[in-house]
């Protein structure tokens, strides 16, 4: 399963069929083979666990994001993949063998580190051919898969240029083709396109997914980008503080967040206390609400998360519950509208405006209310 | 002010005082001429020889004592850095008298060699004293460069040579070693230099024969008088150290090692 949004704005179109609480995994990515599981995998540095227990399974041919903000063992949970690391407990198996003890040199996983890491004393050409000539491949072999990369990459007059007399986003190009030259089972992606401007960041996304689907191997994508991650993935794993919060479709995570963080982290949202009176059957603002969720205890105190375009502006009669617009922002697509409902704060994302000190009434479809447990 | 002294030490090789008064100064080659002799020659090529010994063994101590400081936690390898840099506070003069302690016919190491009934060794006034001298007294300048390098050397570099399947020794030769070669030539020429012009060293630890072209140059001007001769003799030292430092740039032509050399 692939699908290429143009931002988040779009999102919102799609809803999701599924309505189990924290979707583990959906669409075709069932059918495919595991390639990479992972265990209970702990990593400690000098009395600071990093990791704290992360079980994973990573399929042939799937675009896996590692999505966390800095320090959420993102990239170390790579490293270890990638050999860099070794973990404190736990296991890496690839293809059913234990990955662990095989040397990074010995992997066949290859890796577009986080600021390309080329070597500056070799040129172009060069640099793609290290991998290779590290197997001892035949020089005739090694130039032309060398230039079949290059002109992948679209770079093929580069070949005898220095590295430092290139831009960031062919560095870049470079860093990839250099990879992909040795013909990996998996590449592990760490940031790759963090230091690139915003236009040439999205080209590269969309090329990255290219690359991926031709090549059909496996990425392993790491980023803090939540666009990033919802445009690229085919599979979004979100970490934080050590511990997997969610794993998921960029549909599913976008749409059923399981948890205050993740719904946070991805996307806007405005998160409410509730009850869950009975499955499907939701009470906040002192309205009940129907709603697609379910399984939970009886009363139990939960948590909604309602995405700012999900909420409806009607007529003070016609709402749900109302509250007075408090600012009123133009945002270029929408306008973010913010309204107070008593001393509770809510963001509303609106093509259309309304008046700054108005009493409206809000409404919003029982499948863009998302329950959560408290406390996940 | 430090290209006068420059100018007059070339004035004076290239000038005679005539008979008749000092004042008077004639222009000649004659300087040039008379060093030609064999017992110079023979001095020049021991010199440089010496030298690059010395500038070896500093290379092959030094690059690994560099490597090994620079994988230990930063606090660390500032204090082992400075065990390295603290000879150097006391004058060179001293540390080389504490060597003639040490290898002496009477010295600490045959001391000791005796109390293990082993026959003493008359280490004092050889080639191997004088490298030793040399080697203890500029070891730090073929470290400190070299360490730099090193530190300088991106981690990231050292993982993705591994991960594109370079083991240890190919990190080494083919991403390590060519990134820190700046800091290896700086470092030679910092140890070559002072190494192939020194007269106390020799002096001290190697007797104070005519085996160095320090000691020639300083004999020259301290004991026959001849301005002119020691002159002549340092002109020509300057050229040969030139035609050396040049000869090392063509070596390492790859040019994306610049900046290690002044020009």
């Amino acid at each position: 399963m692939c699908l290429v949004f143009l931002g988040t704005e779009k999102i919102s179109g799609f809803h999701s069929v599924s309505y189990t609480i924290g979707n583990i995994k959906g669409g075709s990515n069932m059918k495919k083979e595991p390639l990479i599981q992972i265990q209970n995998l702990t990593k400690e540095f000098d009395g600071d666990i990093v990791l704290k227990g992360i079980d994973l399974t990573i399929h042939q041919n799937e675009f896996v994001t590692l999505l966390g903000p800095s320090g959420c063992g993102k990239t170390t949970l790579l490293r270890i993949i990638g050999g860099f690391d070794a973990p404190t407990s736990g296991q890496v198996e690839f293809n059913g063998k234990d990955l662990i003890s095989i040397p990074s040199y010995h992997r066949e996983i290859n890796t577009v580190f986080q600021k390309y890491a080329l070597f500056p004393h070799l040129n172009v050409f060069d640099n793609i051919a290290f991998g290779l000539r590290m197997k001892k491949t035949p020089e005739q072999e090694v130039a032309e898969k060398v230039n079949k990369m290059l002109k992948m990459v679209k770079l093929s007059d580069y070949a005898k240029r220095s590295i430092d007399s290139l831009s960031g986003g062919q560095q870049q190009r470079i860093a990839i083709a250099r990879a992909l030259v040795n013909q990996p089972k998996v590449l592990l992606l760490d940031e790759p396109l963090g230091a690139l401007d915003l236009k040439l960041r999205q080209e590269m996304q969309y090329e990255l997914k290219e690359i991926q689907r031709e090549l059909g191997i496996t990425f392993i994508f790491v980023t803090h980008d939540q666009e990033e991650a919802l445009t690229m993935s085919d599979t979004i794993v979100v970490l934080n503080d050590g511990l997997i919060q969610q794993i998921g479709t960029p549909v599913d995570t976008y749409n059923e967040p399981r948890n205050r963080f993740v719904a946070n982290f991805i996307g806007e949202s405005n998160i409410i206390q509730g009850k869950m009176l009975k499955d499907r059957r939701v009470e906040f603002e002192n309205h009940i609400f129907d709603c697609v969720d379910r399984g939970f205890d009886k009363d139990e105190n939960v948590e909604i998360v309602i995405r700012p375009e999900d909420l409806k502006i009607v007529t003070k009669e016609a709402g749900a519950f109302t509250g007075i617009v408090d600012t009123v922002i133009f945002k270029g697509v929408h306008y973010e509208i913010i309204v107070m409902v008593e001393d509770r704060e809510y963001v509303i994302h609106s093509t259309e405006s309304v008046e700054v000190g108005a009493e409206i009434g809000m409404i919003v479809a029982p499948s863009d209310i998302h329950v959560m447990e408290i406390g996940v | 002010m430090i290209l006068v002294p420059m100018f007059l030490i070339f004035l004076y090789s290239i000038i005679v005082p005539n008979n008749s008064g000092q004042l008077a100064f004639n222009f000649t080659l004659d300087n040039y001429r008379e060093v030609f002799t064999p017992i110079f020659l023979n001095t020049l090529r021991s010199s440089f020889v010496i030298a690059l010994f010395a500038t070896v063994l500093c290379l092959v101590i030094g690059y690994p004592v560099a490597w090994i400081i620079s994988q230990f936690p930063p606090a660390k390898q500032s204090m082992l850095l400075l065990m390295f840099i603290m000879p150097m506070w006391i004058n060179m003069l001293l540390r080389t008298y504490a060597w003639i302690n040490i290898l002496s016919r009477n010295g600490v190491l045959n001391t000791i060699l005796v109390f293990f009934n082993i026959a003493p060794l008359d280490l004092m006034y050889t080639n191997f004293a004088v490298i030793l001298g040399m080697v203890y007294n500029f070891l730090p300048f073929m470290i400190l460069p070299i360490y730099t390098a090193i530190i300088k050397v991106d981690k990231s570099l050292i993982d993705a040579a591994h991960d594109l399947g370079a083991g240890s020794r190919q990190v080494f030769t083919r991403v390590v070693l060519p990134l820190t070669l700046p800091g290896v030539i700086t470092g030679v020429i910092m140890v070559f230099l002072p190494a192939v012009s020194t007269f106390v060293i020799p002096q001290l630890l190697g007797g104070g024969q005519y085996m160095m072209i320090g000691n020639l140059i300083e004999r020259q001007f301290l004991l026959t008088g001849n301005w002119h001769m020691g002159s002549a003799i340092s002109m020509i030292l300057m050229l040969f150290i030139f035609l050396s430092i040049w000869l090392m740039k063509k070596f390492d032509s790859g040019g994306n090692s610049g900046g290690a050399l002044p020009w």
